[in-house]
């Protein structure tokens, strides 16, 4: 399949996929109340099958209030890819978690929930993974501070 | 005893629970400990790559200066070569590494990361400034990361203060941590040539010259 085709068949699943500009790969933006059952849909579709969760990660855009939840799909049978994207408020970030589809997902979710503060509902095992369990705060957060931390001085 | 310590005061001294020791045999002990230094394999990121790997390597060949057998273990080893940043949650498991190793042991930080944060010093969350807030480091070989040739600079300074270093003469002395920096405008032909001249001087002992007149002196001096 071409990226037009992905695209295009992606919209067809979920009509409210909207497929994002200037991206060298595929990418749809979905809203993220229906990113579960979106992102199910395309794991069991035989024309797409998405069968494996190459990254996720998250981008924090402190001046929109929001984090953006970047998913990069790959189709070992078809060998194409899909950029999935979603957003989420930062003062209530929660979304659901995409273990039960790829099983790799769980510790990519606990890296960013380590890092970003992203709750996962539906997730097995929501520990931090490379910080210490009694650290406190989110480090990767644009606005994070702490004592340890020296500013750039002028 | 002490006639035989009054007569010959440049071969025999004093301890300090009252014996007496040979004290060239602690010359022997400096220098064999400087030239066999086995260095632990402590490499956490771009710098372990120029230093254990590119050193040890045989363009390089860290073994010329006795320092080739890396040790996985920490009770093997009594170098640790720091090479790379620090962060927050390796610092517990650094400080436990040095702990564990057999005295003497000495520290070598390589690269801005171990000496002091290096790009990492600002807005950092987790990268503890220097290797010297966990633990005493008695050579900086600085760079980012040093060539190869900037560490065996640093590891001759190492051996410099391992023989002016502790000795049963100066039981507990120790150098004070020092910058191993190349001189600027220094090529690699430059130390090749220096280092040549330094294997030669310190590897080989010349027993018919100067220092056997000097042992017959000190023998005879009384």
């Amino acid at each position: 399949m071409t990226g037009e085709e992905i695209v295009l068949a992606v919209s067809r699943i979920e009509e409210r996929a909207k497929p994002r500009e200037k991206c060298a790969m595929p990418a749809v933006t979905v809203p993220v109340e229906s990113l579960a059952v979106f992102m199910r849909a395309i794991h069991d579709d035989p024309a797409l099958s998405f069968d494996m969760l190459c990254t996720h990660t998250a981008v924090d855009w402190l001046g929109e209030n929001r984090f953006e939840l970047l998913y990069v799909l790959c189709s070992l049978k078809h060998g194409h890819y899909l950029t999935v994207s979603t957003s989420v408020p930062r003062d209530k970030p929660e979304v659901s978690s995409v273990s039960s589809i790829w099983r790799i997902a769980e510790w990519q979710e606990r890296e960013v929930y380590d890092l970003m503060g992203v709750l996962y509902s539906g997730h097995p095992d929501l520990r931090r993974m490379f910080l210490e369990d009694d650290w406190n705060g989110f480090p990767l957060r644009k606005d994070y501070k702490d004592d340890f931390m020296l500013e750039l001085p002028e | 005893m002490g006639l035989v310590t009054n007569n010959l005061p440049a071969i025999l001294d004093r301890l300090p629970g009252g014996g007496f020791c040979v004290t060239s045999i602690d010359g022997i002990i400096n220098w064999s400990r400087a030239n066999s230094l086995w260095p632990l394999t402590f490499g956490t990121s771009c710098c372990a790559i120029e230093v254990m790997m590119a050193a040890g390597a045989s363009r390089h060949d860290l073994a010329r200066f006795g320092a080739e057998v890396a040790r996985p273990s920490p009770r093997q080893a009594d170098l640790l070569v720091v090479a790379g940043t620090v962060v927050k949650r390796l610092a517990p498991r650094l400080k436990t590494l040095y702990e564990q190793m057999a005295e003497p042991r000495y520290v070598i930080a390589t690269g801005s990361c171990a000496i002091s944060g290096g790009p990492f010093i600002y807005n950092s969350y987790s990268t503890v400034r220097g290797a010297d807030q966990i633990i005493p480091v008695d050579v900086y070989v600085p760079g980012c990361p040093p060539r190869p040739e900037a560490f065996l600079y640093g590891l001759l300074t190492l051996q410099k203060l391992i023989k002016a270093g502790e000795s049963i003469r100066r039981p507990y002395i120790r150098r004070k941590p020092v910058l191993a920096a190349l001189p600027s405008g220094m090529t690699a032909d430059q130390i090749r040539a220096e280092l040549a001249v330094l294997l030669q001087r310190d590897s080989t002992v010349d027993l018919s010259g100067e220092y056997a007149q000097n042992m017959q002196a000190g023998g005879s001096k009384q």
